[in-house]
Parts: structure tokens; C-alpha cells; sequence
């Protein structure tokens, strides 16, 4: 999960701004802090070879660059944000090889739904996806907000009830990678940990045929009973029922989560789950 | 301090510019600026407050969850009756203000139960709309533009209760103490809360009820 | 009869806060059966419960702020263990006690610690440098602070009655609306807040018309110390942002206890607005907290540099540029929404231009020290050890403020790892600093030296040893609020954080000693001058601790540096004192009513969390009378005659001269 080891052009681009970012500032915060500890260090009152100057209290050219230092390093450093931000806007496409997969992903409390509505499939707690094609994800929530972040995929992005984003990634090579929620949602919080299985372009349409043998549907009925609290210990898959079962989430036509079941009158347990 | 009884006129570095002139700060101000400055200052404050319900209201005019919208709600006659007692009370503070500066206590208590009770109509009228609306299933629960409208709404409300209670509270203590420099602070404090509410409610009548009432 | 509250809200099968709190409960009557055997209650009643002494306010506000420093340090142990051993099990905390624990620790620091002793430390300070005899408001500062005690009384509570919010400490809906949080924890964290957030108004109100109004004669805007003008700004902050924060909550309250539709999921709530206004509110926060901190380095490097503050004026514009940006940022705390690229470059862009006022300040105390005789006690040690630490903390706040970077660290560890290396460097330190540089002023004597320098080491060391792997963790993809973890690569860093978090803990231990070792030495600790550190400003200028009335004859400022300016002045007229004429001096009464107005808070908040609606008419009621018994009262000042300010002033004189002449010069 290292940022500084990417594994897509989204993640490669944010973290090469991150040290180039801490680069600039370095060179600017390395000297000062030398400076402070130096400059405290010989004017200690025991040294007696420092010259005691006890009116050097303004200097014009001292304010000039004073000001100046780290107005040019925001300058930079504003160029490299406005840039940044445009060319990473995590709406903005990612061209990849092969026809883009469309994902929505909707957070539950407290686990992952991924639609994959062209391939009619959907999965829980673990999102396959092409090497080398764009990702386009939808995302939503069923309850509270929470954050879906694949850190070395680059660019997390909130997921809120009622709303949709979107985030568009790439994944560059093959393997398994692990994503999270970066939101605090509440008790099952730590287990909305979920898979990422990179796999090959030939393979995909492998996966997406036999997942979408599984005898689980999930349709309006089957989603209800996945948005009750609680954690998923397995990887469930479904054959998904409608493909506009996300637009319904997302519009609200499916009212969202209900929240703890257990009776409220007992404050302090309140909200616990079967674990 | 006794050094400081004898320091003399050395400027040190209070200059370094060399500008010239400096004005000497003259000492603390007066209690009446002070207190008057200071709840000024609290009213701006509160003036923030009431930005953020009408920037909550702002941005929820719209969600009316298939509810009702603001113009088939607002009865303007109503909301123009509640205007003109407001500013009425506000013209009535201000003769109390000038009765008190005077002395003047028959016109000091005439005005201030006139601000009183014209607050106590702008409160009933209002509180008869809230009902009528509460009554037609157009309660704050109903949608997020109901619960943004009531609640700015009412928190004006709030403030004119609390200023009537203020003002009977103002009343009484004149009564009981006259026109003591601390009461008069008092007053003027009162005054200034008075006609903030009004300067609030031109806004409230103007976005809530002018501009929420476009279909 | 009384609402929600039943016998199951005490935690009986919760051994943890039962304990803790049976503790604490049994600690507080043991202090307070002492207090009264002992017959010290009439003094603690009338020389500080009812105080409206402005310097007796303060140091209650930094004791109330260190009682919950012990607090909110202990949740941060539990945490910093809990992550270190639930790496692929469930550690020792259940999720609904670590999210309790994590939301209590945030609230605390920021609410009950943090704002508290700077509050405290502006109270202490302000009146006395400006040269004045009290701030402008002083029943209402007390008032103030007995409600800011009420919150964190309320706080406290929630350990053993009922639970504390586990929604992280701003409490984001929906996930803090009635459907996802239906325990009272969320009202707790609700009405302490707005319970308290009236006090700190009330405090920031009765500063800037302190600064603004009431400053003795010649004391120009530019003749200011500093620390005013921090004071100024952060006290500005707090007018123009803690409405917001009422406001916020007050919106999270009535859809709690209403069904409003401000942030629900349903009827077309939207949680965008509370995201921006809570953040319209807690930007700023960080600057209210932060600004005084930059005030008291600002005094603390002068004064031990034996200079005066290298570019004043650039020192106060950079002050009042973050005063006015800081409202203007609030965006970059979610960049990851989705607001689209040119909102986000704006809005980080304008957080970076932040960062400039911040490094001019920086570089003028750089400056400061420069052709300077420094001294390294321990409040200069606390301030390098700011400079160098809070550097770093910028590096990383430039660093999440730009966009693409922020898209991977929002929300991580390397953010929790900034913001502490900020509030720790930045806040934390000046706390320290303005403690160990302005106590002799309050008690009468210094603070050990050793042990303030122990103290120091400690928490530089632990500082370093509990953050950096913070930021390695976020390096590492790690979020932050995780009860429990299946990461390999994580573990290691949460252990070396734990052992960094026993070096933090015996900083505290430091400190505690720190403070029993000088009042058991406090005969040879003794400041008989006044003027402990050879200071610049007029706090120095009086007795430690000063006279009740501060200042005999309100001193008459020509310059910068007030007090350095007379006592040069002094020198070259060899001590030739006119006889000053004294005149009587009007103080204004002591007053309970803070402490009442608090009672009947504290009864109305818990009763609004309780639902139990007799109870807070009975509260809302009473706090009325308190106020309108307040107003009835005829005499509201006394008069210290003449005769007995000469008496004190000239025994302070002779005191300072005895000395003055043994020592040979000043």
C-alpha cells in the first residue's frame, strides 16, 4: 500500500507532486532550520566572539527577502496545485488500452458493493478489474459518507448518500492490491477493507463469465438485506438483476440504510453488531 | 508605577520610520464606549450566526421533497403586518432612548410598552403562521426548505422573545433604580439589540419571504 | 420524570471508564472534603470561585486546561496502545469504546485544552502589558469562564452517565443524525460544545474590547506588544468564528431532537452544508489557537535574545494577514469531494498563501535572535524547539494543501501526523512556553529550571519519536480512526509510536514535578522584583504577583518595549523617583454570578441530553434570575482608598531598590 510505489498513471502523477512538492519546500526549510539552530547556538549569551547588537531590530533589504522567500516558493508551488488539480481532477479521463470498464461502487455500512452494470455482475469486498483499461467509477453511499481510496491506484474520493462521483483510474499491472475506506463510518469502520485483483485484459472476460454464474441475484430485495449494518467476513459475488439498481441507490428510490437495529434505550450499547 | 511617573520623552524605536507624527494614545476609553463597543462587537457576532441559517436556507430554498414551495406557502399581507410592527417598535425604541437620555420617565415607560407591545403582535402574528403552517402539514419535518425556513425564522422569533423579556426586565429596573449611569448602559445596549433585530428582519422579509415566494 | 436517563446508562459491565471514572469521582471528593475540613472553602470562594479578578480567571483557565490535558494525554495512550497491539485481532478497546476514545481525545485537546490555557494565558497577560487594570468586562469573563468549565464538566460526565460521541471529534452527519448515532453521545459532545462556545465568545468579545478600548495612555496600536496583537487577531477569530460553530451545531441539534432535515439523508437535507460551515469555523479555530502561541514566542525570543522583536510592523501586518486568509480556506479540508479543479486549485493556492505571513514570521524571529545574548531557559528552549519543529509541520500543511498531493493523504495518519506536528509544535510549545515564561508573574516565584528543561527534552524527543512513524504510516497508505488493522507494514511504525508516547508521558511527568519541586522551593525560586527575565513589556513593570489593581498609577507609554524604555530611563536618572501622587483606585466587585449562571448550565445541559424537559426550564430559568439578580445589585465597585496603594506601591519600590542596590545594578 506504499504511495511512493504506484501501480497506475493516477497514482504515479500524485505522488511524483508529492516529492517534487517536498523538494522545492526542502530546499528552502533545510537552510532555515540550519539557520534558527545555528544562529541560536552562536549568539548564545556565553559566547563571547559573538557581537551583541541589540538595535539591529529592522532592515528593509532583511524584510524584502524575507517576504520574498516564501512568496516564490508559493508561487511555484501554486503553479504545480492549479496544474495538478486540473490535469488530476479525478472526474478528468484516463486514456487506457481496451474498452473502458464502468464500475459504481456504493459503501455500505460497513462493506464494498461493486455494480459492474455492462457485465450484469456484482461483487462485495473484492473489485476485479483490466490491466491497462480506464476504470470509470460511479460512486455512492447507502448511509454515511465514507472515502473509497485504492492507495496505490492514486486519487481517493468521497462516496455521500444521494450523490454521485466520479473518479476515473487505471491499473498498470497485474497483481493484488488493497483499497479502504478513508472516512470514518462507525463500528465496522477498520473492516471496510477490500481486495483489488488486477488481472489481465484476456482473463477479465473469464472473470466476469464466471461470476456471473453465481447463484446469488442481487436485486432490489437481496440489496436491502446487504445494507444492514454488520461486516462481511466473505467475498460474496451476484449476477446483478437490473442494471439500474445504482440509480435507484443513488436518486434515493431505495431509501438508505437503516442504521443499529438494536433498541436505542440502552445508550452505551446501542449500535453494537455481531462480530 | 513610580518609573514610569518619571519617564521622560525618549522615543526609542516607537518611530523608526521617522514619519513624524505620532498621536498619543489618550488612555482607556469611557464605560459607556466600552460597553457600547463591546456589544457591538457581540452583535456582529451574532449577525454571523444568522448568516450561516440563511446560507443553510440559501442552499435549501429548493429541496422541498415534493412538498410544498415558499410561494404557495407565504402570506405576504401577514408578513407586511409583522414588518410595520417591527419598524413601528423600532421608531418607539428609539423615543424611549431620547424619553431615558431626557429623564423623562412617563414617556420612557410609555414608549417602552409601546416597543413591547407591538414586539408581542409582530410574536403572535408570527406564531399564528407557524401554526397555519404546522396545521396544513407544512411543519419544519416536511422537507429541508420547511426546516431551513422555520428555523431561521424562528431564531429572529427567539431573539424578539428574548428582547422582550430584555425590555420588561429594562422596565423594571428603571422603576426600581431610575436612570443610574449602569442602567442607562444597560439601555443603550437594549436599544442597539433592538434595532439589529429589526436590520435582521428587513433581511429575513427580503430573502426568506420576497425572494423565497418566486415560484 | 427524567427522560432517557435510566440505571443503564452507567456502564456497569464496562470495567474500563467505570474505573476511570470511579477515580476520578473519588479524587475529586477526596480534594474536596480536604478543602473544606481543611476550611479553605470560604477562601477558595471568595478569592477565586467568585473572583473577578481577570489574573485569577486566568490561571483558573490554565489549570482547567491542564486538569483536562491529563484527561485528553490518557485517551491519546490508550489510542497510540490499542493500535499498536490490534494488528490482525481486536487489540484491547471494542470499536464503540476506541471511536468514543478518539472522539473524546480530539474534542478535548482542541476544546478543553487547547482553547482554555491560551484563553487563560491572554487573560493573564493582556491587561497587565497593556497597562490597565482589568479587562473590559470582568463579571462577564467570569461568567465565561465557569461555562467553558460547565462543557468540560459535561464531557467528564459522559464517561460514567451514558456514552461520549463516536463520530470523531466535528461529529459529521449523517452518520451524527439520530438514524446512525441514536445514543445521547453525540448531545453530549453537542451541548458541551454550544455550552462552552458561548464562554469562549464571551471571551473573545471581552478581548478585543479590552485591546481595542481600553489601553493606558501613549499605548498606540504600534506600540503594542506582540502578544496583544496575537491576541487581538485570535480574540477577532473567535467573535467572527465560533457563531458559525453555534449555528452548525444548533442545525445538527434540531434535526436531532426535532427531525429537521438540515443533514439527514432524507426530505433533502444536505451534509455539504455542514462540511463547509464546520470547516468555516474550524479553519480559523486552528489560528485562534495558533496566533496567541506565535505572540508569546514573539515575547518569549525578544526577551532572552536581550532584543527588541526584529520588524514589529511586519510582524503585526503578517499577523492580520492570517487574521483575514485564514477565513478563506476552509475548502482544502475536502479537496477529495469532488468540487471540481478550479475550486480546489483556488483553495489551495489561497491555504499556501497562508503559509507566507506564517514564513516571515518565522524568519523575523530568525532574526530576532540574530546579534542577540540568548539566554536558554526554558521558555527559549520551548521556542527554538518550535521554530525548527513547527517548519516541518508547514512543509507538510504546504504539502496537503496542494490537490494532488492531498488526494492521497487526506484523511491518512501523515495528516493526523501534521496537524499534531502543528498544534503540538505550534500551540502545545507556546503553551508551555507562556507557562514556565509568565508563572513567576502570577505566583511570585520561577519555576525550577531542571526539571522545565527535562520537561522540554522529553517532549521534543517524544514528539518526534510518536509522529514521524505517524507520517510513515500515512506514507503507507494508512487512514486514520482504525480500531483495528490486517497490515503488515504497518505494525512496526504503531510500535515505535507507543514508545514515543511513554517518552511524551514522562514529559508530563516532568512537568507535574516540575511544578511540586518549585512550590516546595519557592523561598529560593522567590521573584522579589517583579522582573524575573529582565523583560520588555509592562507585565514586568508591577509586583509578582501584582497588586489586585495591577498598576498604582496607570504607567504613561512613549515607545515599543515599555517597561525596557523606563528602566533605561531610570537608569540614566540614577533611580531619582518623583513621589508619585497616589488616588484612590475603583475595582469592580466579586461576583458569583459566573459560578451559578454555570450551575444552572451545567443542569440545563445535562437534562437537555437526558430529555428531561422540567429540568431545563428549571435551568433556563434559573440562569435568567442569576442575571437579572446580577443587574439588581446597587454597588458594583469598591474603592481601594489612596492611602493603602501608596502603602503597597512604596513597599514594592523599596523592595525592587534593596535589590536593585545589593545587585549593583539593574
Amino acid at each position: 500500500m506504499n504511495l511512493l510505489d504506484p501501480q497506475g498513471p493516477v497514482a504515479a502523477a500524485n505522488s511524483t507532486i508529492l516529492v517534487d512538492s517536498v523538494a522545492i519546500m526542502l530546499a528552502i526549510v533545510v537552510p532555515t532550520i540550519v539557520a534558527i539552530l545555528g544562529f541560536a547556538f552562536w549568539f548564545r549569551e556565553g559566547n563571547p566572539r559573538a557581537r551583541y547588537q541589540p538595535d539591529f531590530v529592522y532592515s528593509g533589504r532583511v524584510e524584502l527577502v524575507v517576504w520574498s522567500i516564501p512568496a516564490l516558493t508559493v508561487i511555484l508551488l501554486g503553479g504545480v496545485a492549479w496544474i495538478g488539480s486540473h490535469q488530476l481532477d479525478p472526474a478528468a479521463p484516463v486514456p487506457g488500452t481496451g474498452s473502458p470498464v464502468r464500475i459504481q461502487a456504493v459503501s455500505l455500512d460497513w462493506k464494498w458493493l461493486f455494480i459492474y452494470p455492462d457485465q450484469r455482475i456484482a461483487t462485495v469486498n473484492t473489485l476485479t478489474v483490466p490491466a491497462g483499461a480506464e476504470l470509470n467509477f460511479q460512486l455512492t453511499s447507502s448511509s454515511v459518507m465514507n472515502v473509497f481510496f485504492i492507495p496505490q491506484l492514486g486519487s481517493m474520493i468521497y462516496t455521500m448518500n444521494g450523490m454521485v462521483t466520479r473518479l476515473n483510474l487505471r491499473a498498470d499491472n497485474e497483481g493484488k492490491l488493497q483499497g479502504l475506506s478513508a472516512h470514518f463510518s462507525g463500528d465496522g469502520f477498520p473492516d471496510m477493507m477490500f481486495d483489488v485483483n488486477v488481472i489481465s485484459q484476456l482473463a477479465f472476460p473469464d472473470w466476469v463469465a464466471a461470476t456471473a454464474k453465481s447463484d446469488a441475484v442481487l436485486n432490489e430485495e437481496s440489496y436491502k438485506k446487504l445494507m444492514q449494518q454488520g461486516i462481511e467476513a466473505g467475498r460474496p459475488v451476484y449476477r446483478l438483476d437490473d442494471p439500474r439498481l445504482f440509480d435507484l441507490i443513488a436518486t434515493q428510490h431505495i431509501p438508505p440504510g437503516p442504521g443499529p437495529q438494536v433498541a436505542s434505550d440502552a445508550p452505551h450499547s446501542g449500535g453494537q453488531h455481531a462480530r | 508605577m513610580a518609573i514610569a511617573a518619571t519617564a521622560g520623552h525618549g522615543h526609542g524605536h516607537g518611530d523608526p520610520h521617522h514619519i513624524g507624527l505620532v498621536i498619543e494614545h489618550p488612555g482607556p476609553a469611557p464605560k459607556r464606549v466600552v460597553t457600547g463597543f463591546g456589544f457591538w462587537i457581540f452583535l456582529l457576532s451574532d449577525i454571523v450566526m444568522f448568516s450561516c441559517f440563511f446560507a443553510a436556507y440559501a442552499v435549501l430554498l429548493g429541496q422541498t421533497a415534493d412538498g410544498p414551495k415558499g410561494a404557495e406557502l407565504f402570506d405576504q399581507r401577514n408578513v407586511a403586518i409583522e414588518t410595520v410592527c417591527l419598524l413601528l417598535s423600532s421608531f418607539t425604541c428609539g423615543m424611549a432612548s431620547i424619553a431615558a437620555d431626557v429623564r423623562n420617565r412617563l414617556w420612557f415607560y410609555l414608549a417602552m410598552a409601546a416597543t413591547g407591545v407591538l414586539g408581542l403582535i409582530f410574536l403572535a402574528l408570527e406564531f399564528r403562521e407557524f401554526a397555519a403552517l404546522v396545521a396544513r402539514g407544512a411543519g419544519p419535518t416536511r422537507s429541508a426548505f420547511l426546516t431551513a425556513f422555520f428555523t431561521l425564522v424562528g431564531c429572529h422569533g427567539l431573539h424578539v422573545t428574548a428582547g422582550i423579556l430584555w425590555l420588561l426586565t429594562m422596565m423594571a429596573q428603571v422603576f426600581a433604580k431610575g436612570f443610574r449611569a449602569d442602567i442607562m448602559r444597560r439601555l443603550l445596549c437594549f436599544a442597539l439589540f433592538w434595532h439589529a433585530l429589526d436590520i435582521i428582519w428587513v433581511a429575513v422579509f427580503s430573502v426568506v419571504y420576497l425572494l423565497g415566494s418566486t415560484p | 420524570m427524567l427522560g432517557k436517563l435510566t440505571w443503564s446508562a452507567i456502564p456497569f459491565d464496562q470495567p474500563i471508564p467505570l474505573v476511570a471514572g470511579g477515580v476520578v469521582i473519588v479524587a475529586l471528593l477526596a480534594v474536596l472534603i480536604w478543602v473544606v475540613v481543611k476550611g479553605h472553602l470560604p477562601y477558595l470562594w471568595r478569592e477565586w470561585i467568585t473572583s473577578v479578578d481577570h489574573k485569577r480567571i486566568g490561571v483558573m483557565y490554565v489549570l482547567l486546561a491542564s486538569v483536562m490535558f491529563l484527561r485528553g494525554g490518557s485517551d491519546a495512550i490508550l489510542m497510540r496502545i490499542q493500535q499498536a497491539i490490534a494488528y490482525q485481532s481486536q487489540g484491547y478497546l471494542p470499536p464503540e469504546h476506541y471511536n468514543q476514545i478518539f472522539s473524546a481525545h480530539g474534542t478535548i485537546m482542541i476544546f478543553f485544552v487547547a482553547m482554555p490555557f491560551v484563553i487563560g494565558l491572554m487573560n493573564l497577560v493582556v491587561p497587565l502589558q497593556l497597562g490597565v487594570r482589568d479587562v473590559a468586562f470582568p463579571t462577564l469573563n467570569s461568567v465565561g469562564f465557569w461555562l467553558t468549565a460547565t462543557g468540560a464538566l459535561l464531557v467528564n460526565l459522559s464517561l460514567v452517565i451514558g456514552e461520549f460521541a463516536r463520530t470523531g471529534w466535528l461529529a459529521f452527519p449523517p452518520l451524527s443524525g439520530l438514524v446512525y448515532s441514536p445514543g445521547v453521545g453525540v448531545d453530549y459532545y453537542a451541548w458541551s460544545l454550544q455550552i462552552s462556545g458561548v464562554g469562549t465568545l464571551v471571551a473573545g468579545i471581552n478581548l478585543v474590547t479590552t485591546v481595542l478600548k481600553l489601553r493606558t495612555r501613549g499605548m498606540n496600536y504600534l506600540r503594542m506588544p506582540m502578544f496583544c496583537w496575537t491576541t487581538l487577531a485570535s480574540s477577532l477569530l473567535m467573535v467572527a468564528a465560533f457563531p458559525i460553530l453555534t449555528a452548525t451545531l444548533a442545525m445538527l441539534l434540531l434535526d436531532r431532537y426535532l427531525g429537521f432535515h438540515f443533514f439527514t439523508n432524507e426530505a433533502g437535507g444536505n451534509v455539504m452544508i455542514f462540511m463547509n460551515l464546520i470547516w468555516a469555523w474550524g479553519h480559523p479555530e486552528v489560528y485562534i489557537l495558533v496566533l496567541p502561541a506565535f505572540g508569546i514566542f514573539s515575547e518569549v525570543v525578544s526577551t532572552f535574545s536581550g532584543k527588541p522583536l526584529f520588524g514589529y510592523r511586519s510582524m503585526v501586518l503578517a499577523t492580520m494577514a492570517i487574521c483575514v486568509i485564514s477565513f478563506m480556506v476552509w475548502l482544502h479540508h475536502f479537496f477529495t469531494m469532488g468540487a471540481g479543479p478550479d475550486v480546489n486549485a483556488i483553495f489551495g493556492i489561497a491555504s499556501m498563501i497562508i503559509a507566507i505571513p506564517t514564513g516571515v514570521k518565522i524568519y523575523n524571529w530568525l532574526f530576532t535572535m540574530y546579534g542577540g545574548r540568548i539566554r536558554f531557559t526554558t521558555p527559549m528552549l520551548w521556542s527554538v524547539g518550535f521554530m525548527v519543529t513547527f517548519i516541518i509541520g508547514g512543509l507538510t500543511g504546504v504539502l496537503v494543501a496542494v490537490p494532488p498531493a492531498d488526494f492521497i493523504l487526506h484523511n491518512s495518519m501523515f495528516l493526523v501526523a501534521h496537524f499534531h506536528n502543528v498544534i503540538i509544535g505550534g500551540v502545545l510549545f507556546g503553551a508551555f512556553a507562556g507557562f514556565t515564561y509568565w508563572f513567576p508573574k502570577a505566583f511570585g516565584f520561577r519555576l525550577d529550571e531542571r526539571w522545565g528543561k527535562a520537561a522540554f527534552w522529553c517532549t521534543f524527543i517524544g514528539f518526534y519519536v510518536t509522529f514521524i512513524p505517524l507520517y510513515a504510516a500515512g506514507m503507507l497508505g494508512m487512514t486514520r480512526r482504525m480500531q483495528h488493522y490486517d497490515v503488515a507494514v504497518w505494525r512496526p511504525w504503531m510500535i515505535v509510536a507507543v514508545i514515543g508516547m511513554a517518552i511524551l508521558t514522562m514529559a508530563v511527568v516532568c512537568q507535574v514535578v516540575q511544578l511540586v519541586v518549585s512550590i516546595r522551593n519557592r523561598e529560593s525560586l522567590r521573584d522579589r522584583t517583579g522582573d524575573p527575565w529582565d523583560g520588555r513589556s509592562l507585565e514586568w513593570a508591577t509586583s509578582s504577583p501584582p497588586p489586585v489593581f495591577n498598576f498604582a498609577i496607570s504607567p504613561d507609554v512613549r515607545g515599543e518595549d515599555a517597561y525596557w524604555e523606563m528602566k533605561a530611563k531610570a537608569r540614566q536618572q540614577q533611580f531619582a523617583h518623583a513621589q508619585p501622587e497616589y488616588q484612590d483606585i475603583e475595582m469592580p466587585r466579586n461576583s458569583p454570578t459566573g459560578f451559578v449562571c454555570a450551575f444552572f448550565a451545567s443542569i440545563m445541559g445535562f437534562a437537555l441530553i437526558w430529555h428531561i424537559w422540567w429540568m431545563v426550564i428549571l435551568g433556563l430559568i434559573g440562569a435568567w434570575a442569576t442575571f437579572v439578580v446580577f443587574a439588581w445589585r446597587d454597588h458594583d465597585e469598591y474603592v481601594i482608598p489612596a492611602a493603602d496603594v501608596a502603602r503597597i506601591d512604596r513597599a514594592n519600590i523599596e523592595e525592587r531598590r534593596n535589590l536593585v542596590s545589593l545587585a549593583g545594578s539593574v
